[in-house]
């Protein structure tokens, strides 16, 4: 197993936002966080690189093994673990830099001083990103100058530059428009094969073309957890049934 | 009877539409007056100050220093104090100032000690700079024995704009979008090195604009300088710091008390000078803004 989670409590000051959530994700597949908005997917998918430590009054209880070490344990650091687990975010959130340092900038901090690593490692970061050819002519150019959907490639080739091994992605296709869309799921789709994807998405098509396992939260619990077809197509839950099909949520 | 009552209802309606109409036009030139108060009064008193000084105003006025005679008197000691004083209240000012609005708004975390500090230096910024100069007086001056010089000037002004920079860089801190933040964490960047390579550029233009705006507060300051102990009357710049001093604004308080009328003419032409000196970090502080903004977009 690529990732256990055992047991997962999150408080955010009196708020308990995860009920002990248990779920276990193999190597290289797609797993894709569904529920309703507040039910603890966001949150659990930021338990993985630790991003909830940048909240003041944030608690997480139980333990998350990744490679089958418990990411909490103060060994751990915790700049080595997100350079591990990469995370793509909702908004498209390049750097206000050139689109060349957007994706040096994971490498820099990382101590790499390479220029001829760096250059390469920045053209295979935007191959594998997709976005090579529509950018190789203008790398020395501001980032912000990109389309939302270019912007939001740009953000996954950064991710991948530091060679993480887990990829996390939060709703990354949602201020997207469908064509930039249909290429950021296409992608994820060839990525699959070199890295563990963890996918939150609002949108149920997607998670069920993206996705080879899905796990459907409510109020911050683990309703159900099995193969995406399966999933969709016999949900053994009510509560599951009544949110695929469009009843609530 | 309805019809009548809807007739009476709509002539109503129609004078109150008419009111509504005549109030916003009427608010519209009241707030056109109080805005040009403001720019009626400056313009009167550059005028007044223009007529009076400005002949007075060449390049002898700039190389003379103090003199009894107010036709041999000019402003180089003043004028060069005043730099020096810029010069020292920058350096001790802008990177203590800078920092504890980074510890403030970027590592103090949210509690009942983090707001007392809050509120004490906002309450800094509003107390009366002669209590700065009393404070730099009884620290400064007496008990570290630094005197009356130019480093004492430079350590009370210092004090009295740090609040002002404090405030403004943690303005400045937190329009940085928080998924800039985000996104530099994600990948493994420390706190320092997301401070440095992302939060503190993207800030720079607000961080350098209140830097400026509260020096050129402090060079025209007068009462906490009188305070210390800064000579009105001295012929020489300092070539060191722990020298004794004056700056612009003594030295038009000096001249504004004389009774000859042509010490007067001196005072009015010093004040051109200083107002263009203020004018002049004004500009550089909105055309700084205007130039970072145009860069940097959200």
């Amino acid at each position: 197993m690529k990732i256990e989670a055992q047991d997962v409590h999150v408080y955010y000051g009196q708020e308990h936002t995860l009920k002990g959530v248990s779920l276990s994700v193999k190597k290289n597949t797609v797993t894709a966080l569904i529920g309703p908005s507040g039910c603890g997917k966001s949150t659990f998918l930021r338990c993985m690189n630790r991003m909830n430590d940048l909240i003041d009054n944030c608690k997480v209880s139980g333990n998350i093994l990744i490679d089958g070490v418990d990411i909490n344990s103060p060994s751990v650091n915790i700049n080595e673990l997100r350079k591990a687990v990469g995370m793509v975010f909702q908004k498209p959130n390049p750097f206000p830099k050139t689109i060349f340092e957007n994706v040096a900038y994971g490498l820099r901090v990382n101590g790499v001083s390479n220029k001829e690593y760096i250059n390469d490692k920045v053209e295979w970061s935007l191959k594998q990103a997709a976005l090579w050819d529509e950018v190789k002519d203008k790398l020395k150019k501001s980032a912000l100058a990109l389309s939302g959907g270019q912007q939001q490639r740009l953000c996954i080739a950064r991710a991948l530059a530091v060679e993480p091994s887990i990829l996390l992605m939060d709703e990354p296709a949602s201020a997207l428009d469908p064509i930039s869309t249909s290429k950021i799921e296409e992608l994820i789709y060839n990525l699959k094969a070199s890295y563990t994807i963890m996918i939150v998405t609002h949108n149920m098509q997607q998670a069920s073309r993206t996705s080879d396992k899905t796990a459907f939260f409510y109020m911050g619990e683990l309703v159900e957890y099995d193969d995406t077809r399966t999933l969709f197509t016999n949900p053994k839950k009510e509560r599951t049934q009544n949110y695929i099909t469009g009843r609530f949520g | 009877m309805a019809k009548k009552l809807g007739k009476r209802m709509r002539q109503k309606q129609v004078r109150k539409n008419k009111w509504y109409e005549y109030q916003d036009k009427s608010y519209k030139y009241i707030a056109l007056f109080a805005t040009s108060i403001g720019v009626i009064i400056l313009g009167i008193l550059l005028y007044d100050v223009v007529l009076d000084g400005f002949g007075r105003i060449d390049l002898k006025f700039f190389l003379d220093s103090s003199s009894r005679k107010a036709k041999n008197a000019g402003i180089y000691a003043a004028l060069g104090g005043t730099l020096w004083i810029m010069l020292l209240t920058t350096l001790i000012a802008f990177p203590i100032g800078i920092g504890a609005g980074i510890y403030l708004e970027e590592y103090n975390k949210k509690g009942r000690l983090s707001s007392i500090l809050e509120i004490n230096i906002s309450n800094l910024a509003g107390i009366p700079s002669i209590i700065y100069g009393l404070l730099g007086l009884e620290i400064f001056s007496r008990t570290l024995m630094m005197g009356d010089t130019a480093l004492t000037g430079a350590l009370t002004l210092a004090l009295l704009i740090l609040p002002i920079i404090i405030v403004s860089t943690r303005e400045a801190l937190k329009t940085v979008p928080y998924n800039l933040r985000e996104a530099s964490f994600a990948l493994g960047a420390s706190k320092w090195q997301t401070i440095w390579h992302q939060i503190l550029p993207a800030s720079l233009p607000g961080i350098v604009t209140g830097a400026i705006l509260a020096i050129s507060r402090a060079i025209g300051e007068t009462a906490p300088l009188i305070v210390i102990g800064a000579a009105t009357y001295i012929t020489s710049v300092p070539t060191w710091p722990n020298e004794s001093f004056t700056v612009l604004p003594i030295q038009i308080f000096y001249w504004i008390g004389k009774p000859q009328h042509d010490f007067q003419v001196n005072a009015a032409a010093a004040i051109i000078v200083l107002l263009g000196i203020t004018f002049l970090m004004n500009g550089v502080a909105v055309y700084l803004r205007y130039r970072w903004q145009k860069k940097v977009k959200w």
